[in-house]
């Protein structure tokens, strides 16, 4: 390396020794990078929880009838699944944990531009998650609604739902005030040199994520607040009995819900645009095309809510909009797929761990893809709505494009993070235990759903035993994969041999600093000339 | 090694913060924007339950309520002069008018929900269980929209009090005023949504 200023003359943020000591030297620090790993801590304790319950219910479905627990139990469990992993992982992940880390050091900067409103995200973000999950512990039993709270059942229902609620509410403003934070610090903390189109896609994914973070977020949350003001105060807005209309609710509901999918998927999409030419040694494939997919997608996936109610009752012309909106948006998707396999084409590829999630990455987003446009057109959707094809199109597609991104990009920065590198074979032993327990966990979903299971269902008629036993083998496949992976994650923080600053040949600013960073991470903020993927 | 000052808390920018309030102020309005969706929809589906239960609200105390805002937008506005021309005590002056007058309209407010509430007409009462549906719907809505207005109404009087208190300090001083200049965007967008609040509720009958 030539730029070796930044190098190892400070000591790293890990061992920065600030105005705390301990634990308040984490939960008290205003350092991006420390902010992202108490994200990054958390939703690994989380996560861990709503992955054990969802194979909690895929060990039920492994037998028709009750094999494990009664209908209302599988009902909560589904329900604390999907707040959890939709609310608390998927929503914040990969911007609070990767973005926090590595937009600052990616554009050039030494931290976010408001770092004390980032640490105070964190805090709201971990008192959400209190309020959320005491609705567990609490009142009159858990939640049963599932993650969607749909009226009139959420305000009906004599479980506890305004714990639940309220904490989904409190979440919404962490995930703001991230999103404030992020669009700002593009906007003015970019290193000299570095024009829009000089920025690397990561930090473009995270722009554009931020940006429906802050237009849709306050819609879910006036929602939210609108059904426990229905629960506390008996104002009718959705109930039928008071003159509401469930419907509304719906609407409203998903006008945030759908582009929160895209606040999951364009962060991945973001990481993936940094893997693939890394590895691939060669400069991303059509650049301006992605930057322009990332604000496509954002945009337009504003205007498909509907199609996630085309059995609820609305006009045909609604219906037709709807569903050829939601065409529309797979194109800029398809795009950038074109442009990563485009990158790879006769490139020299050196073969790493990171690299093959990104590959795996791209076949589940596919399958996750088009089986999604299956859904988006109308009479398809009728026949498989609320089937268990739903679940499998949305698992491929969230856990699938989120999960592996997310996996992908801890297996690639991890390094930088910790200075430590993880066991390889390990990490490549256990991706593809997962990769095929994934796939026999899910695929065989799409043919329940076909011939006819519906989802949220703890029981289920004899024909459908046999891909449900293949099914919840698949589950148990890919929950020991993932406990090889995160063993081995976890292990090697304290025994991996130590990483160097650019373990991968990276060309992003990232790989220019140390490994692990210092607490400014520059100590002088480099100026930018080149384009980020600059390989000859 | 720790001898390197760390100075990243002292990083400033006073263009940044604005922009982040600009933000903060569109996530306001999206969130009272699902109130005005309900509001429309209902109001489309109940037109005339809509117009009946719109006579009921005393149209004098929201004019005034109405004016009381737009003046205290005015003092706000000019208190963030004052600084700028180095005029400490005026500033105080006018960040405490505009705090007196967020009183008032607390007040105000006070008399008209508690009048309404003496006449039965509160969400879950007898009175409005009795009452059409497009009526319950529109006192709900009144109560919801304007109950979370007040809210921002008393979140924007801390804001600003908290202000006042760094201006007695001198840490807001006329070269360094990007927070009073803040609290008056947070100001100016509270009075804004009352303006839409007042016709949709008072005015169109």
């Amino acid at each position: 390396m030539s730029e070796t200023v930044n190098q190892h003359t400070e000591v790293s943020y890990l061992e920065y020794k600030g105005r705390f000591k301990g634990l308040f030297a984490w939960i008290f620090s205003t350092d991006h990078k420390r902010i992202g790993l108490l994200y990054l801590y958390s939703m690994l304790v989380l996560f861990s929880v709503a992955a054990l319950l969802g194979l909690a219910m895929k060990i039920e479905l492994i037998a028709p009838g009750k094999t494990i627990m009664d209908a209302q139990t599988y009902n909560s469990f589904f329900t604390l699944h999907g707040i959890t992993m939709i609310f608390l992982i998927v929503v914040p992940g990969l911007p609070a944990v990767f973005g926090n880390f590595f937009l600052p050091i990616m554009i050039g900067a030494k931290d976010v531009a408001f770092p004390k409103l980032n640490l105070l995200s964190w805090w709201i973000y971990i008192i959400g998650a209190f309020i959320a999950l005491s609705a567990q512990f609490i009142g009159d039993g858990p939640p049963d609604t599932g993650w969607t709270f749909y009226a009139p059942y959420s305000f009906r229902t004599g479980t506890n739902m305004l714990p639940a609620v309220t904490g989904a509410f409190v979440l919404g403003f962490s995930s703001i005030a991230t999103g404030i934070n992020f669009i700002v610090t593009v906007h003015r903390m970019r290193a000299p040199g570095m024009t829009w189109m000089k920025m690397p896609l990561f930090p473009w994914a995270l722009y554009g994520t931020s940006w429906i973070q802050v237009l849709a977020t306050p819609i879910v949350g006036v929602t939210l607040l609108m059904i426990v003001l229905e629960r506390t105060m008996q104002i009718g807005f959705f109930d039928p009995a008071l003159g509401g209309d469930p419907i509304l609710y719906q609407h409203l509901f998903w006008i945030y819900s759908h582009p929160a999918v895209y606040i999951m998927i364009l962060p991945a999409m973001g990481v993936i645009s940094e893997i693939i030419p890394t590895f691939a040694r060669k400069t991303i494939f059509g650049y301006k095309a992605i930057v322009v997919s990332t604000l496509a997608i954002a945009f337009v996936g504003y205007f498909v809510w509907g199609h996630h109610m085309f059995t609820s009752g609305m006009s045909g012309t609604a219906l037709y909009t709807f569903s050829i909106l939601t065409f529309f948006v797979a194109i800029p998707s398809a795009i950038k797929i074109f442009n990563w396999v485009a990158t790879l084409h006769k490139a020299s590829i050196d073969i790493q761990t990171p690299f093959l999630w990104a590959l795996c990455f791209l076949f589940v987003f596919m399958v996750g893809g088009l089986s999604g446009m299956v859904l988006g057109a109308l009479s398809t959707n009728v026949h498989l709505h609320d089937t268990a094809f739903v679940v499998a199109h949305f698992h491929f597609i969230v856990f699938g494009g989120t999960g592996y991104a997310f996996f992908g990009a801890i297996h690639y920065w991890y390094p930088k993070m910790f200075g430590k590198m993880y066991d390889k074979s390990w990490a490549n032993i256990g991706l593809a235990i997962f990769f095929t327990g994934f796939n026999i966990l899910y695929l065989p979903m799409f043919y329940l759903g076909m011939t006819g299971m519906p989802r949220r269902y703890y029981d289920y008629v004899d024909e459908f035993h046999g891909p449900n036993i293949v099914s919840s083998l698949g589950a148990l496949l890919m929950i020991s994969g993932l406990i090889i992976i995160i063993t081995n994650l976890v292990r090697s923080a304290k025994h991996g041999v130590p990483a160097e600053a650019d373990p991968w040949k990276g060309k992003t600013l990232e790989w220019t600093v140390a490994s692990p960073p210092s607490l400014e991470n520059f100590e002088e903020i480099p100026t930018v000339t080149k384009h980020p993927y600059g390989y000859e | 090694m720790n001898d390197h000052q760390v100075h990243i808390d002292e990083h400033r920018d006073d263009e940044g913060a604005k922009t982040g309030m600009w933000i903060f102020i569109f996530t306001e309005l999206l969130l009272f924007g699902g109130l005005f969706i309900a509001y429309s929809v209902y109001r489309y589906l109940n037109p005339l339950a809509f117009h009946l239960a719109a006579e009921e609200l005393d149209t004098t105390l929201g004019t005034i309520n109405t004016v009381i805002l737009l003046v205290s937008s005015m003092t706000i506005a000019m208190s963030i002069s004052a600084i700028q021309y180095k005029n400490k005590k005026l500033t105080l002056i006018l960040m405490g008018i505009t705090l007196l007058l967020a009183l008032a309209f607390m007040v105000n407010k006070y008399f008209e929900w508690s009048g309404k509430i003496s006449h039965g007409i509160y969400p879950g009462s007898m009175t409005l269980q009795e009452a059409s549906r497009g009526e319950l719907l529109f006192f709900g809505l009144y109560y919801a929209m304007t109950g979370l207005h007040a809210l921002h109404i008393v979140i924007g009087m801390a804001f600003i009090g908290y202000v006042m208190h760094l201006v007695v300090k001198n840490e807001v001083q006329h070269d360094n005023f990007a927070i009073l200049e803040n609290s008056g965007l947070y100001w100016h967008l509270v009075d804004l949504i009352w303006i839409f609040l007042f016709p949709l509720f008072y005015l169109i009958t």
